[in-house]
């Protein structure tokens, strides 16, 4: 009793600043529409104008701003793909504004100024204060600098010539890199979303990673939190030379709300000989409410191209976010004895839908494929996996093994596989495995019958399910992983 | 310890226990025999709060707190442990991080401090020779791609890690040959202790030579018709249950 009297007046004290916080981001929005509507926001709708002003905002050169036309006069002639198992009312395209200056955030004093419900969320998956702080937009003090924590990552990286900046940096400093490799594994031409993509991109990461060079750290690990200030169309180009190593991490755990409901990205990895990229996603948008609303829909293109013989490419993602989730992290196996592999947990609650799985490509000899995917669904919420695997018919002696799980917490949601398999080449070797399981009465009261609470026997008995996916994430992410699970599955089972 | 009043219970509405009445007290061992279907299973698991058993009447009194009114997992906490007659598997989840959660959350509920991993490795090591279980058990998930017998090893090994007040032991005999009975008896006799209590469930009597009951009752139709010293299992081993059945008794004096 005390302690909920003790938050009641707690709330009550902030209710004031909430009030400041709440004034400063609608003002914000307010004058950046009214007065400022030229310079700082394209009007509503897309047309080559729009384009052309994004790409000159941009300060790009002719062939860029070509490239993004091309793919805009493309997408034009295209139609929206309806064949995921996901529902949702039809998107006006020309309702959205595809430009927008970097938002600046409103400067907080201090974390007693910031939405508590969102502190509790930090407190619960245990992130650290000057990160809530970074994250919130509080002003950062002396102890902490990140600027100086980037710089010094920085020069590092530099010393052992490896390229990690924003693309629209490495648009205007490696022009030569990036038409060479930009669209060269999801052509324009992929798929919708793809194409609108890729004449209207924002902003994402582009990582270079030189010959023989293994990348000393996990990119991104130190620069996450920059990486909440990309937008709707995120495109992201990440090249790893001959005999090259780097792992590369995407998102946050913590719930990222974004007023742009449309989220459409890109990402491309090419590996050249004995190159391994290793990327690892853990996506928390914001889902909407318990009835769906307000939620994020996450349409992205994720495909690697294992050019090099030896060349390895490992997709690890955890997305308990979105409303909507349409996302197929892919490879391309083109390099002999090149491998792809693909872990996956997929988390749907409430009302989320999430369509989501791999293509496996086997074009070289000797590839290997791996698929682990897990999906849990709970609520009334709706999880697909659907995968494809293709052995070419030059691909001899190809191997995929695919295990597809799915868990069920509640009686209300679904869960859907959706494997195809396309084989040319007699010598290949595809295995499937799927299972689908409840969890059990008897699992949890056998975990009772230990002394353990019921919330807890949930999150153990799930974790335990995800745990071959989280084994294949960086340690501190795969912490933040399962702490996220438990709190996206609070309250769904007992 | 443990004292049951005309204890009635159902499953999915048919009256399995039709009014039991059974004390043990502390340094006790008791074991509960009958037939198949006589409701042995359902009086450990309803003992142990299993859902799935709804109970219509009676009471349980166990160290003075009414053991009904008790979740499964503070009853489990104030010492009540039910090895179960076909453990459950938990993919993806070690022994030892099951055990560790299992002992911490135990002696949190009493005000303990958590161990610290290098006392949960020696403890484990010390209980984990006495059922000559593999260290690659333990590492194991639980009960994943166990045998039988090493389930119920596995059973009686977390019955001494977490160490409770009253062991409920279900038909922990079943499946083991008789190398692996003797190691699980030893395991049990070990548990026993003047401040314990074992109530063993079991079709046979060829546990009861390695576990002694002070005390064996026949359980039958969801009643206990038969109460007496461990002589009473030997007579049943020998004899079979019919000379004991009500309705045949009955039908003899007429």
């Amino acid at each position: 009793m005390n302690e909920i009297k003790e938050n009641l007046e707690n709330q009550e004290e902030l209710s004031d600043d909430m009030k400041v916080l709440d004034e400063l981001t609608s003002t914000e929005y307010k004058w950046g529409f009214v007065t400022e509507i030229e310079s700082e926001t394209a009007p509503k709708g897309l047309n080559e104008d729009v384009i052309r002003l994004i790409s000159s905002k941009k300060n790009e050169p002719e062939w860029m701003t070509e490239w993004r036309l091309k793919a805009f006069r493309y997408w034009l002639k295209m139609e929206e793909p309806h064949w995921p198992n996901v529902n949702y009312p039809p998107i006006d395209y020309q309702d959205i504004s595809y430009y927008s200056a970097p938002k600046q955030k409103p400067k907080l004093n201090s974390l007693d100024e910031v939405d508590p419900e969102l502190l509790k969320t930090f407190e619960k998956l245990g992130i650290p204060l000057n990160e809530q702080k970074l994250l919130t937009g509080v002003a950062v003090d002396a102890v902490f600098d990140s600027v100086s924590v980037t710089t010094t990552f920085k020069e590092t990286l530099k010393e052992k010539g490896v390229i990690f900046c924003s693309i629209s940096e490495a648009i205007q400093e490696h022009p030569e890199i990036v038409k060479k490799y930009l669209g060269s594994v999801v052509p324009y031409t992929d798929n919708y979303f793809a194409a609108l993509n890729s004449a209207v991109f924002s902003d994402g990461s582009f990582v270079f990673i030189p010959k023989g060079v293994r990348c000393p750290m996990e990119l991104s690990t130190y620069f996450r939190i920059n990486a909440q200030e990309t937008g709707q169309f995120e495109r992201t180009l990440i090249i790893a030379e001959e005999s090259s190593y780097v792992s590369y991490l995407e998102g946050c755990t913590a719930p990222i709300r974004d007023n742009n409901q449309l989220h459409a990205a890109v990402v491309e990895l090419v590996a050249l000989d004995d190159a391994e990229i290793k990327y690892s996603t853990v996506q928390n948008w914001y889902p909407g409410d318990k009835d769906g609303k307000g939620g994020i829909y996450n349409f992205v293109t994720k495909r690697g191209a294992c050019r090099g013989k030896n060349s390895k490419i490992s997709w690890t993602q955890v997305e308990t976010g979105s409303a909507i989730t349409w996302k197929y992290p892919s490879c391309i196996l083109q390099g002999d004895n090149s491998i792809g592999e693909f872990y996956s947990v997929a988390v749907t609650n409430n009302m989320q839908q999430a369509d989501t799985g791999t293509k496996m490509i086997h074009l070289g000899k000797n590839t290997r494929s791996t698929i682990i995917s897990k999906g849990i669904s709970a609520g009334r919420s709706n999880n697909s996996y659907r995968g494809l695997v293709k052995i070419g018919k030059n691909a001899e002696g190809a191997r995929n093994f695919t295990q597809c799980d799915s868990m069920l917490m509640s009686d209300q949601c679904g869960a859907h596989t959706f494997p195809y398999i396309e084989v040319e080449n007699e010598s290949a070797k595809v295995e499937h495995e799927a299972t689908t399981s409840k969890v059990g009465a008897d699992q949890i009261f056998y975990l009772n019958q230990r002394g353990i609470a019921t919330e807890d026997t949930v999150n153990m008995i799930v974790n335990g399910f995800c745990k071959e996916v989280f084994n294949e994430l960086p340690m501190e992410f795969a912490v933040e992983a399962q702490k996220l699970l438990a709190i996206s599955l609070e309250g769904s089972v007992g | 310890m443990l004292v049951i009043k005309n204890l009635h219970a159902n499953i999915e509405g048919k009256e399995i226990l039709k009014g039991i009445d059974l004390e043990i007290k502390a340094g006790e061992v008791h074991a509960i025999m009958g037939p198949n279907g006589s409701g042995k299973s359902t009086l450990a698991n309803v003992l142990a709060g299993n859902e799935g058993y709804e109970v219509t009447g009676g009471e349980i009194i166990f160290e003075g707190k009414n053991l009904l009114e008790l979740d499964p997992e503070d009853r489990a906490r104030d010492g009540v442990f039910l090895a179960f007659q076909y453990p459950v598997e938990i993919p993806g989840v070690s022994n030892a991080t099951f055990l560790k959660t299992a002992i911490n959350e135990v002696r949190k509920y009493h005000n303990l401090p958590e161990l610290t991993p290098k006392e949960f490795l020696e403890l484990m090591k010390e209980k984990s020779k006495i059922l000559g279980m593999d260290e690659a058990l333990i590492s194991r998930s639980v009960n994943v791609g166990f045998s039988g017998g090493e389930k119920k090893r596995n059973e009686i090994f977390q019955l001494l890690m977490l160490n409770p007040k009253l062991a409920l032991l279900d038909e922990t005999d079943s499946g083991l040959d008789i190398d692996a009975l003797k190691i699980v008896s030893n395991g049990v006799n070990i548990f026993k202790a003047k401040d314990k209590a074992v109530l063993v469930v079991t079709h046979y009597q060829r546990l009861l030579n390695y576990i002694q009951p002070d005390f064996v009752h026949v359980l039958y139709k969801g009643k206990i018709i038969k109460s007496g010293g461990k002589e009473l299992a030997l007579e049943l081993e020998d004899k079979g249950y019919d000379w004991i059945k009500p309705e045949l008794v009955e039908s003899e004096t007429v």
